[in-house]
């Protein structure tokens, strides 16, 4: 059967959800092997059904540290050559090679995966408002022109990696235990409402952020509307898209700290802001609700979301999607169920459920080794 | 009594053992490393069977149980108690959101802090009366759409008592809280009032059993002056689509 016709075949097809999230921060930002997240999302695989899995981890290329990573997948292979020309116009490619993969029996359908390591042109960093924007710009003209490609990936120092499989297989695919992070995060997907693609797998990753997701995001129309004014276009035929790239939005562009942008995804309703009784914090939220009534996210929502600097958990107002933090150490960890946790940690300093809303923020220390930090705020 | 090692074992397998011992006439088994597996005791019919789980049993946890007793050495997950009809959970730890959902039954006693939606849809029919104890707190939406039966909230821990939207689109049954009435947002179509002497009768057995269980003070109990929340009618919605 044809890639294409399997994505038409699995439109038609509707499942009751449940996916599975995980995510593992370092805080002093050492670095371990994927094994460890690969570990604990397997030990949710009942809450995916085989239709998509996929990690992101950071600090899993120091040797390129400083350069932008974009890993794309083709499913023909005749447009690999014109992206490769699209991008040598843009950056000087230091090296690229085919993503390391292992063969998988039960995979299929399994797309062309490489990846370049990337140095922007001289000729134009003089007209860049910033690096960032210019490889965004970059990553949104190769998914929207290029038919059969996407950007899957494509920040420094990080990497995401995911395809149509259960966790286990899919770790397997791509070697993760071979990679050591600092920080990672993982998905286990049930589709619902879209098409279990490769490119619809978890994480959704734009510059360094990364972004899993449990839940459906009823508002995707009005927010995938709100963010094509700013430049974002959805190409990947799924919700989550749109959460991975507000992030960038609100925190990179308008320099929100990662509370407002709570207030911004999981609005407290009215009642609640009614009743506040710091004024200042108060008109902060009406201000924050009015300004981004577009960017606000409706629907049920467990997510991590990730950058080099930091690591996010957070439930949607009505807390209608499970989600359970705990810490050791220098360690914190978030995931769907408590036993994904305990699988790798079975005695926590801490354990939690953050509240509807409320994310768990997680900064790194500054790691030298690794690479600096980059600070959003 | 017999032991049994879950560390590994897929949660289907881990039923089926704990069913096949069951069925030879074990009275108690211990399941120890648990972790994640999902259904425990699902269905049970066992009347005096008792069994003790050490770890952090899945989401789940005695779903439709029918008489077996439950106890949990640790941490439970979301939807503890779904649907089961007469036995009882007792756990040593906190418990995750949808705690004794749909219950028509049995009783749940949780040491801890449990999470969102405690106790959505519990219902009673004549002489089945679900009871929930919880030592601990309560997030949002405790008691939501709840049609009988009866939870107990006592805080003992300090923290937040009760979450906004108690008892939203509550009614029937009663849930009583100890200490003074929280400044929450409680749903539309719930009353509080302070208790009478024959609410206090009702309520007697289970704090003993709760006392008994987690071994801490009935008089500690009894310091602070409870209040009950009940529904104002048994019909919210009826009107509804009448307009």
């Amino acid at each position: 059967m044809e890639y294409e016709q399997l994505k038409l075949i699995e439109k038609s097809v509707k499942i009751p959800s449940g996916c599975g999230v995980a995510g593992i921060v370092n805080k002093n930002a050492n670095r371990f092997s994927g094994e460890m997240i690969v570990s604990s999302i397997c030990m949710m695989k009942d809450r995916g059904n085989g239709l998509g899995a996929g990690y992101a981890g950071y600090g899993i290329y120091p040797e390129f540290s400083d350069k932008w990573c974009l890993h794309v997948m083709y499913d023909k292979t005749g447009e690999k050559e014109k992206v490769e020309e699209f991008l040598e116009a843009r950056f000087n490619i230091v090296e690229q090679e085919p993503i390391p993969v292992r063969k998988v029996k039960s995979l299929s359908f399994i797309p062309v995966l490489h990846r370049y390591f990337l140095d922007i042109k001289n000729k134009f960093s003089d007209n860049l408002t910033s690096e960032e924007d210019f490889i965004l710009e970059t990553v949104m003209k190769i998914n929207r022109n290029f038919d059969g490609a996407c950007v899957f990936s494509s920040g420094k120092n990080m990497g995401i990696f995911k395809g149509v499989g259960h966790p286990d297989e899919i770790a397997e695919f791509y070697n993760i235990h071979n990679y050591k992070g600092y920080t990672w995060i993982a998905h286990n997907r049930f589709p619902t409402n879209t098409v279990g693609w490769w490119g619809g797998a978890h994480p959704f990753g734009i510059l360094d952020w990364a972004c899993v997701h449990n839940g459906e995001i009823s508002s995707y129309g009005i927010n995938r509307r709100y963010l094509e004014n700013a430049g974002y276009y959805c190409t990947f035929y799924t919700d989550t898209e749109v959460i991975t790239y507000l992030f960038d939005l609100l925190c990179r562009r308008h320099k929100l700290n990662f509370e407002m942008c709570s207030y911004v995804l999981a609005s407290p309703f009215w009642e609640e802001i009614e009743r506040e009784t710091d004024v200042k914090k108060k008109k902060l939220m009406k201000f924050l609700r009015i300004i981004y009534a577009s960017a606000m996210l409706n629907g049920p929502f467990a997510i991590i979301v990730a950058n080099s600097s930091v690591l996010i958990g957070m439930n949607d107002r009505l807390k209608l999607r499970p989600l359970v933090a705990a810490s050791k150490d220098d360690f914190v960890f978030v995931a769907s169920e408590e036993s994904a946790i305990r699988k790798i940690c079975p005695h926590p300093e801490r354990v939690w459920m953050p509240e509807a809303g409320k994310p768990i923020i997680v900064h790194l220390q500054e790691n030298k080794n690794y690479g600096e930090i980059k600070k959003y705020k | 009594m017999v032991e049994i090692d879950a560390g590994g074992m897929y949660y289907r397998l881990l039923n089926e053992k704990i069913k096949a011992l069951a069925r030879s006439g074990c009275k108690e088994i211990t399941v120890r490393n648990v972790c994640g597996q999902r259904y425990i005791g699902a269905g049970f019919d066992f009347k005096d069977l008792r069994i003790n789980l050490y770890g952090t049993p899945g989401n789940d946890l005695g779903v439709f149980i029918n008489g077996t007793e439950i106890l949990v050495n640790g941490n439970v997950q979301d939807g503890t108690g779904n649907t089961m009809n007469s036995g009882r959970i007792v756990v040593y730890g906190d418990a995750g959101d949808i705690t004794g959902h749909s219950m028509r039954g049995g009783e749940i006693f949780i040491k801890g802090n449990v999470g969102y939606r405690t106790g959505i849809h519990m219902k009673e029919y004549k002489d089945m009366r679900p009871v929930m104890v919880i030592g601990g707190t309560a997030g949002e939406f405790l008691g939501e759409y709840m049609a009988g039966g009866m939870i107990i909230i006592l805080g003992l821990n300090g923290g937040n008592l009760i979450g906004n939207y108690a008892g939203t689109g509550m009614h029937g049954g009663t849930i009583y809280i100890r200490g003074k009435t929280p400044d929450v947002i409680f749903g539309k179509e719930i009353k509080i009032f302070d208790l009478e002497e024959k609410d206090y009768k009702t309520i007697m057995p289970y704090l003993e059993r709760f006392a008994n269980y987690f071994d801490c003070s009935l008089e500690k109990i009894y310091e602070t002056k409870f209040r009950k929340i009940v529904p104002v009618t048994h019909r919210p919605y009826g009107k509804i689509y009448s307009y």
